[in-house]
């Protein structure tokens, strides 16, 4: 084995290491401590990569993965087993995630700058360097995130893993609400903890129930992967009380559920767009390199036994398919709706994740897994994109502002203007409405995201987008004519909404000042989106399969080649999809449609004040997308309803109506008890006695009388009481006598 | 002659008496007290953590053993030892002790001799309690503990002082009452007034199978009210929050750190191993108070408005963690109750595995008893310490303080994500225990037990962060700010040293625990399996 695998567990800890060094040592000074952020994960990448490369190019890997163990937790007589693995799959991980996490950590530095919703007043410091004032914190943050995902990415057991992948939850929860301050923020925060916990709750219970119910009772990956504890698991039935289902159907089930809470499927998809709140470098980890992915690399950890319910033909792997097509199309659908720049990206990020988890539903594990690394790169690079527009129109709104413009003064007293299409704040350097033209005023950022738009959208052949989203089209197109229909649409529909994007932003005139304004971002922001881009091309041909045209000769999918030992290995079939036309002609069809059909509608651009074309053409129906089908308003008014009322419920039961009114009772009963008590004994207990002493006091009273002091007295009662005595004793005596 | 481990437990126990007459008869100025106060408290601290350190932990075997005649017409002994289980709740309460002392140093300024001595007193209960092995003992350390600790809320409490310690008191004491009964059942049918012997000698043996059960449950639910109202278990949960908002801080502290966990303790060390049979019949009383605990105190919590009690509300739902786990072990104590469990799973589960799940939901009921210390008593801290500043425990008067008080935040952040099980901190381990436990014996109490995961979650981090910590800060809602030593300024002020102090060594806790739980569950788990093996014997 090679040495270097040895280093794999050090993978997460120099980005611990520098969060704890930032929070405990260099918190006052800003750019030290975006230094020592990025030198972490740029360590974190050095590894990696060097851990990831000699796994690519090492192939005994694949039949005898790592598996060390670090430590032990004892559990009654066994021991649960901490440690990390090694094998084909994360190595792939630990190829994308450091390294995006370096660009995005860079960009980071340069993107903190001083926030627009604070007071220069409040921090005249923080205000004069330029920079956040909770710049350091952010750097430690975002080196926790690393530290989680890392960990998650080398974590050898269930348990770890699912240790790091709550600690993202955390982090994302802390970014998210990074700017505390705006009320949007700080809700959107708690919501994205929430609605991703109740997938962890149920994800956990699933845990549990694998962990009991495997032989040996373990939640190691090697453990629950073995031949017989698979076996086992499919054989034997849970008795759920009104059916029964075999333990792998139910477990991954429950297992698909933190996946759908993690990586935002519906039905509980609705944090990730209002995750949106948090500063942008975040956006771009959560959505591309980060927590987002986790959901679905738990997926293809735990896919021996989704592997093991698709050869059966469980029902819960139709869900898995079934959920991942519905999330790609709807979000797709809401996406061509939306006027924030990050919000459309937010739902695409969805509707992409929605692919992969499709894709895993069909078995197409190689296909998803290439999507995941694709994905990563070009929506990192869409989003990076993104907060480079919207830092170049805050500038050009400084810049239109500080010339005094009476237009943009003008723009502030107004406030939001209502709209048919939703209402626009025209000082909001997110909406499309306000934007226009930019590629002229940043040319790199305006050909990089054009870069990261066509992937997204497949455009074909140059784009790495276009090879791994057909391959999933290709599966589903042998297995299963629904999911296929379905992702056809939705990537029509993401190649429409990514080209009106594209077009609302960049291309024509600007639509305000602000983007007449606009300029380029720094570099420390544009580099990193130069080095995006090119993996954002140049990933799609480790994945080229083999019968391609032309290019399947030159390619030969080395990633197909690369996995499939390892596949055998832990047990999943690899599916070869016959090269067909009718899938690449038609995922060639939508790519080009959609942007075709997209570039007719916006190309010649959106003059300012007027509606979508969109709506005017789709009216209500555009608005359900806009509205995003309304499930915000749903949960409002069922879950979040329910749970408060069972919460006022319980307290008012406690408090008021009946648990501490009966303790209190008691009490009460015990007072008066004490009183009636009291008063027995006063009127009784006492009253006797007293009666008692007054009858003594009454003869002692009437007695007194007798003692006057009058000898002669004295000496009737004498001899009264003689006279007594003799009768009494003299008596008998005479009796006995007569 | 005694050995050191014997000398360091004696020590142990009785320093804080010392120290209490020190304090009332020797020291001369309040600056005095506090002083010698601190400083006696550290002598049990660090024998209870030499202790820790040279107790061997696979063994499990009693440590430091004494017993000597007492009151020998009753045939009751001093018999004091500690082991795995009681160790480490020994260290807490040491160092809990100490923290509180520290922290009252600075905080309470009236009747400063009486509040001390008070303290060394309680310390002094509670370690007995802990260590004593003989009933007499054991009742008359629990007795003496309820005294010192309803004159700390009589005396140094809040506005409703009266009503909430008078409340503490005769609730406890009804449990004693009903605990002393049951005592008193087992002396007679056992004849002796040792724990552990009387364990051994199983009461009612002599009895037929029905009356042994009468018997049994007549003495379970004897020690079931004293114990349950101590812990406390739903539906007796009602003196606390009154108590805790009352008490003064370090009351508080104490309160939900050691005292609660006297009751948890209690099942552990009596219940389970000398009524196996009537625990097992009756386990799913256990099991249903435990899980309606977590998920109802974690609903009530999200309605609380004022911060202390909102915590004490917490505390109820995160003891129904142990009492879940407590639970769920009782219910495999006998064969019969094993073969209901096998039968669960449509495997074949063995009796191995089974009290594998049994030890492992034990480990997080005790794993949890010692984290909630650690983490409870660190949120009661922190809520002083706003409280001192603000005079105010309204969440509805606070908002947007992480921007101002930003050390006081991070050491909020940390702990409250203990509370709420965060894994990477102490909290996360004692819940996966306790339901991989419990679902392993009872997965649909245990999958109703998670609705309580998602609640805390929402009230940890809607009611407390959010509401306090997050958005904007708002100058008008709080009347008048004072800092740490009460003098009068314009807006909240972060923590100062002694604060910094108290709390450091308990958020390091968390964080070690978290990262690695090994070292300290290696106790637990050792005396977990022993007492699994005592009632069902070697397997």
């Amino acid at each position: 084995m090679n040495p270097i695998f040895d280093l794999t567990w050090l993978v997460p800890l120099p980005p611990a290491a520098a969060c704890a060094l930032i929070i405990l040592v260099t918190n006052r000074n800003k750019s030290l401590s975006s230094v020592i952020a990025i030198a972490g994960v740029a360590v974190s990448l050095i590894i990696g990569w060097a851990v990831a490369f000699s796994a690519f190019f090492d192939h005994d890997l694949a039949h005898h993965p790592v598996n060390a163990t670090l430590f032990s937790i004892p559990t009654g007589w066994t021991e649960i087993d901490v440690g990390y693995a090694l094998d084909p799959a994360n190595a792939l991980m630990l190829f994308m995630v450091p390294f995006l996490l370096v660009m995005i950590f860079i960009y980071a530095r340069g993107y903190m700058t001083f926030p627009h919703h604070l007071k220069a007043a409040d921090f005249p410091e923080a205000h004069a360097a330029g920079k956040d004032p909770r710049y350091s914190r952010f750097m430690a943050y975002i080196s926790l995130f690393a530290v989680g995902m890392l960990g998650l990415v080398v974590s050898n057991n269930l348990i770890t893993f699912f240790v790091f992948w709550e600690i993202m939850g955390l982090c994302s929860y802390l970014l998210i609400g990074f700017w505390f301050e705006k009320e949007s923020a700080k809700k959107a925060a708690f919501k994205a903890f929430v609605t991703t916990r109740i997938g962890d709750a149920l994800l956990f219970i699933g845990m549990m129930l694998l962990y009991i119910v495997s032989e040996p009772s373990s939640l190691s990956f090697a453990d629950l992967f073995s031949d017989d504890n698979l076996l086992e698991l499919s054989n034997s039935r849970a008795n759920l009380g009104f059916r029964e289902v075999t333990w792998t159907s139910l477990i991954t089930f429950l297992i698909l559920c933190g996946t759908i809470g993690k990586s935002a499927q519906f039905p509980l998809h609705v944090w990730l767009p209002d995750a949106m709140e948090g500063p942008t470098p975040v956006s771009a980890m959560i959505h591309a390199a980060t927590m987002v992915s986790a959901g679905v690399f738990l997926l293809i950890r735990m896919y021996p036994l989704f592997a093991r319910a698709l050869s059966f033909g469980s029902n819960s792997m139709i869900v898995v398919a079934g959920i991942g097509a519905f999330t790609a199309l709807f979000a797709a659908t809401i996406a061509m709706a939306q006027w924030d720049v990050k919000r459309v990206l937010a739902y695409s990020t969805i509707s992409q994740l929605g692919y992969m988890v499709a894709a895993l539903g069909i078995g197409a594990y190689v296909a998803a897994l290439f999507h995941l690394l694709t994905h990563a790169f070009f929506k990192a690079l869409l989003f990076l994109g993104s907060g480079s527009v919207i830092h170049g129109m805050e500038h050009g709104h400084e810049h239109a502002h500080a010339h005094g413009d009476g237009h943009d003064a003008d723009n502030h007293a107004t406030g939001l203007i209502q709209r048919p299409d939703g209402s626009l704040d025209p000082n909001d350097p997110q909406d499309m409405r306000n934007m226009g033209g930019l590629l002229r005023k940043m040319p790199v950022t305006g050909w990089t995201f054009i870069i990261g738009g066509l992937a997204l959208s497949g455009f074909p052949i140059i784009t790495a987008g276009f090879w791994s989203k057909d391959e999933i089209l290709a599966v589903a197109f042998e297995e299963n004519s629904l999911v296929f229909l379905a992702l056809a649409v939705a990537a029509f529909c993401t190649a429409f909404y990514t080209m009106r994007q594209m077009a609302l932003t960049f291309v024509n005139r600007g639509r305000t000042e602000a983007a007449d304004h606009a300029s380029e971002s720094t570099r420390s922001m544009t580099v990193p989106l130069i080095l995006i881009s090119f993996f954002a091309i140049t990933l799609g041909w480790i994945g080229i399969p083999s019968a391609f045209p032309v290019l399947g000769g030159i390619g030969d999918n080395w990633l197909g080649h690369y996995l499939e030992p390892f596949m055998e290995v832990i047990n999943i079939k690899a599916l070869h999809p016959e090269f067909n036309f009718v899938p690449l002609l038609v995922s060639i069809a939508v790519a080009l449609g959609g942007l075709g059909l997209g570039w007719l509608v916006y190309g010649k651009g959106l003059p300012p004040g007027e509606t979508d074309p969109m709506y005017r053409a789709l009216g209500p129906i555009w608005q359900i997308f806009h509205r995003k089908y309304f499930v915000d308003e749903l949960y409002d008014a069922t879950v979040v309803r329910l749970s408060n009322f069972v919460s006022s419920f319980c307290a008012s039961i406690d408090a008021r109506w009946i648990i501490d009114p009966l303790v209190n009772l008691v009490g009460k009963a015990g007072v008066w008890l004490s009183a009636l008590a009291a008063a027995a004994d006063h009127l009784l207990v006492d009253g006797l006695v007293n009666l008692t002493a007054n009858f003594m006091r009454w003869c002692g009273g009437v007695l007194t009388h007798l003692q006057d002091g009058k000898v002669q007295a004295y000496l009737v009662i004498a001899m009264m009481v003689l006279g007594i005595w003799v009768v009494l004793v003299g008596m008998p005596i005479v009796l006995t006598l007569v | 002659m005694a050995n050191a481990s014997q000398m360091a437990l004696f020590a142990t126990l009785f320093m804080p008496l010392v120290a209490g007459i020190w304090v009332l008869v020797f020291s001369r100025s309040d600056r005095a007290i506090r002083w010698s106060s601190i400083l006696f408290s550290l002598v049990p601290l660090v024998l209870s953590a030499w202790m820790m350190l040279t107790y061997d932990r696979d063994a499990g075997e009693l440590y430091g053993e004494i017993s000597a005649p007492w009151i020998p017409m009753l045939n009751s002994n001093f018999r004091i030892a500690v082991d795995g289980l009681s160790l480490p709740l020994i260290f807490l309460t040491t160092l809990l002790s100490t923290l509180s002392l520290y922290y009252s140093a600075r905080t309470i300024r009236t009747r400063v001799r009486e509040y001390f001595v008070m303290f060394h007193l309680l310390e002094l209960s509670m370690l007995g309690v802990f260590m004593a092995l003989d009933y007499v003992l054991f009742y008359l350390f629990w007795e003496v503990s309820l005294v010192p600790m309803y004159l700390l809320i009589g005396i140094w409490g809040g506005q409703n002082r009266s009503y909430a310690s008078i409340k503490f008191f005769i609730y406890t004491l009804v449990g004693s009452v009903a605990m002393l009964l049951a005592i008193l059942l087992t002396y007679l049918s056992t004849g002796t007034f040792d724990i552990l012997m009387a364990a051994e000698a199983q009461p009612f043996m002599q009895l037929d199978d029905h009356n042994r059960l009468l018997l049994g449950s007549l003495a379970f639910w004897g020690f079931f009210l004293g114990f349950a109202f101590k812990v406390p278990s739903f539906p007796f949960h009602t003196w606390l929050p009154d108590a805790h908002t009352e008490a003064p801080t370090a009351g508080s502290v104490i309160l939900a750190g050691v005292l609660l966990k006297l009751g948890a303790y209690g099942f552990l060390r009596i219940v389970l191993p000398t009524f196996p049979e009537a625990s097992q019949y009756w386990a799913w009383a256990v099991i249903a108070v435990g899980a309606v605990a977590i998920v109802y105190g974690a609903f009530v919590c999200v309605a609380q408005s004022d911060l202390k009690r909102l915590i004490a509300y917490s505390s109820v739902s995160h003891m129904g963690y142990v009492m879940l786990g407590i639970g769920a072990a009782s219910l495999v104590l006998t064969p019969a109750g094993l073969e209901s469990v096998a039968g669960k799973f449509g495997t074949a589960v063995t009796s191995g595995q089974i009290y594998d799940s049994a030890v492992m939901a034990l480990n997080g009921a005790t794993l949890q008893m010692f984290n909630h210390g650690i983490i409870t008593g660190a949120l009661f801290l922190l809520v002083g310490i706003i409280y001192e500043r603000a005079h105010t425990r309204d969440l509805s008067k606070f908002g947007g303080l992480s921007a101002k008080t930003p050390y006081f935040y991070g050491i909020m952040l940390v702990t409250a994500l203990a509370s709420l099980g965060l894994p990477g901190l102490a909290g996360f381990w004692a819940e996966l225990f306790t339901f991989r436990g419990a679902f392993a014996i009872v997965p649909i109490w245990a999958a109703f037990g998670t609705i309580g995961i998602v609640m805390t979650a929402v009230y940890i981090l809607w009611r407390i962060i959010q509401n306090v910590f997050l958005g904007e800060y708002d100058s008008g809602k709080v009347d008048h700010w004072t800092d740490a030593d009460g003098r009068h300024v314009d807006g909240p002020t972060d923590m100062v040293f002694f604060e910094k102090l108290t709390l450091w060594p308990l958020v390091i806790g968390m964080l070690v625990i978290g990262v690695y739980p090994t070292w300290l569950l290696s106790f637990f788990n050792t005396a977990s399996v022993r007492l699994i093996m005592f009632i069902t014997g070697p397997s």
